[in-house]
């Protein structure tokens, strides 16, 4: 393997790392807000997407029905908190895994209802000629990490210099004393899954001009961004991100040289399952101890 | 056991028995598919109901015992009925090797580390290096097993098809009788502490991470013996059919039938065999739309299933 070969493995693996990296940054969202991993998040993402392509078909822009879209995730994303997962807040992880699972098949098959089950192509953004004379990555791929790169300091900024910003953080560490200075707990919640829903549409968006719309495009995506969110580190928006890259890079170059394209799933599979041994908190996650 | 429902139970039998005589050779097919869906959710059952355990990728047992299977039968040209130990006993202890990490990982990360499993099977039984004994994505055809020779003789011709199901109905009630007697014992206990109070029971000296894992290699055993018999009856094995959908379908199963529930693992075999067959008149999406709401519906008002709603309906009667 020369250093030729390996450079655009490398380089192909960043893009699509950067779609992972978006997904995984909407996992760690709703982690922080409410330690849950959420099962249905590629197939809320999946959904949103639908929604811009309708949008799109209706004939709006693609900007707008960009922007319309990241909305509507928004509400479409505090409504299911509200409605779906508020009676289950605190029964055992068993009933709540079970809603997310209902979830992702209700998304998944009202999609294939409303839309049906052809695939569909979706718009990119982004022109086709090579942008800065970059050769190894379509200008598509380019915008996609500058997008994810423009979400995660977005969401920054957000949570380090804005008063809901921090109210958000204090619902999440420490829901009691933050009731008691009267911050509106079960909203901030709310506005978690509002915030990831929206994060999880930006990639959806971003995704489908690469893999297609169809109600299964997120199957694959979603295991990659748990493998990204876990070996960044559950709770850290940066670290979800580099995790991201650093999956894209991995399932590439192990793909391209070392075991063939047809296994690129198992890697997610043994990623996983090897983080999750042998450092459960990634690289960036806090250590949690639990007291007997 | 009390009289009574020894009683009960040598009805239902003689029910099960009679069942094929009057049902056309489809509906009897159905039947022997309900008896295979109700061994894999007591297998998933037993991980998940009993000990606490949460997996979403059991259909990759299940998916390795039908390969075990088909494999056997097609590349050994074994006969189909050892084929089934076989499976439970490959599936024993891939089951109870996987268990040994998934030990380290609770609740969210389990069932996390699960899904991760259902979702690249199918990639594995692709993969082209194992092509020669999978058939990759083609899959493997089965031929239909023949009643042996011996029921003709004694008068009772049966059809390939009431054979199957005898057949099946045979293993099942084999291992509804063995999870029977192996929860109601110390075993069982065992299994419960440890999901209800996980410190106390390792306090009061179980050995938990032997435990764990056994129930992971059983409920393994379980789905195994159900993929094998899944297999034969379906005469087909494919990749695809074995994708994470399916191991939701059992989640569905066991969620619907009652966790910690033996009798839970019929009714929710009942569901998820003929519930689709009925919304798929509706629409291509309706069954899954309905295994969704069902899903979420059962959370929130019948958590202990329908099992769980006859024992209540059983209790009321007797206490008016």
């Amino acid at each position: 393997m020369t250093a030729e070969a390996l450079l655009p493995q490398v380089i192909a693996g960043l893009a699509t790392g950067g779609i992972y990296a978006s997904l995984a940054l909407a996992l760690v969202m709703i982690y922080q807000a409410t330690h849950l991993v959420n099962f249905a998040q590629g197939e809320m993402a999946m959904f949103a997407t639908y929604i811009a392509w309708a949008l799109i078909n209706a004939g709006l822009g693609y900007w707008p029905a960009f922007f319309l879209t990241v909305g509507i995730a928004f509400v479409l994303g505090v409504i299911i908190e509200r409605i779906i997962i508020r009676p289950v807040e605190n029964a055992p992880v068993l009933a709540v895994v079970v809603v997310f699972i209902g979830l992702l098949v209700i998304l998944n098959s009202v999609a294939g209802w409303i839309f049906t089950y052809t695939i569909k192509s979706f718009p990119s953004p982004f022109p086709i000629e090579p942008l800065f004379g970059i050769r190894f990555m379509s200008p598509h791929q380019l915008g996609a990490i500058g997008v994810t790169l423009g979400v995660l300091a977005l969401l920054y900024a957000f949570f380090r210099f804005t008063p809901l910003g921090l109210a958000m953080r204090a619902a999440a560490q420490n829901p009691e004393s933050s009731r008691l200075v009267g911050i509106r707990v079960g909203w901030m919640l709310a506005l978690g899954w509002g915030l990831a829903a929206a994060i999880g549409a930006v990639a959806g968006m971003m995704v489908a001009p690469i893999v297609y719309l169809d109600p299964n495009m997120m199957g694959g995506v979603l295991l990659y961004a748990f493998a990204a969110a876990l070996l960044g580190g559950i709770d850290s928006p940066g670290g979800a991100v580099l995790g991201g890259l650093v999956v894209g890079v991995l399932e590439n170059v192990l793909g391209a040289f070392v075991i063939g394209n047809e296994l690129k799933l198992v890697v997610a599979l043994v990623l996983i399952i090897g983080v999750l041994l042998v450092r459960p908190s990634g690289f960036f996650g806090r250590v949690h101890v639990s007291r007997v | 056991m009390t009289k009574k429902q020894l009683l009960i139970g040598a009805i239902l039998l003689l029910a099960a028995c009679l069942l094929p005589f009057v049902l056309s050779n489809y509906r009897t097919f159905q039947a022997a598919l309900v008896l295979v869906y109700a061994i894999a959710l007591l297998g998933l059952n037993i991980l998940t109901g009993y000990n606490g355990q949460i997996s979403l990728g059991h259909g990759a047992f299940y998916a390795i015992g039908a390969y075990v299977a088909a494999i056997l039968m097609d590349q050994a040209g074994a006969p189909y009925w050892a084929t089934v130990p076989a499976a439970g006993a490959a599936c024993l202890l891939v089951g109870f090797l996987f268990g040994l990490p998934a030990l380290r990982l609770e609740g969210l990360y389990l069932a996390l580390a699960t899904f991760a499993l259902g979702v690249s099977m199918p990639q594995l039984l692709k993969y082209h290096h194992l092509e020669k004994w999978t058939g990759g994505v083609q899959g493997i055809v089965i031929a239909k097993p023949e009643a042996p020779a011996f029921f003709p003789k004694i008068g009772l011709p049966l059809n390939p098809d009431q054979w199957l199901y005898f057949f099946t109905l045979a293993v099942a009630l084999a291992m509804f009788l063995l999870a029977h007697n192996l929860l109601r014992g110390r075993v069982g206990r065992a299994l419960v502490a440890i999901r209800d109070q996980h410190t106390a029971a390792e306090v009061m000296g179980i050995n938990t991470a032997l435990y764990k894992s056994l129930a992971f290699g059983v409920s393994a055993m379980y789905m195994g013996i159900a993929g094998a018999l899944g297999a034969i009856a379906v005469q087909f094995v494919a990749p695809d059919s074995f994708n994470v959908f399916l191991s939701i379908t059992f989640l569905v199963g066991i969620v619907v039938g009652g966790l910690a529930s033996l009798s839970g693992a019929l009714y929710g075999a009942l569901f998820i065999q003929f519930v689709p067959n009925i919304a798929d008149e509706i629409s291509r999406a309706a069954p899954w739309a309905i295994f969704g709401i069902f899903l979420i519906a059962f959370v929130y008002v019948m958590p202990t299933g329908v099992a769980g709603a006859v024992r209540m309906i059983l209790a009321r009667r007797k206490s008016t």
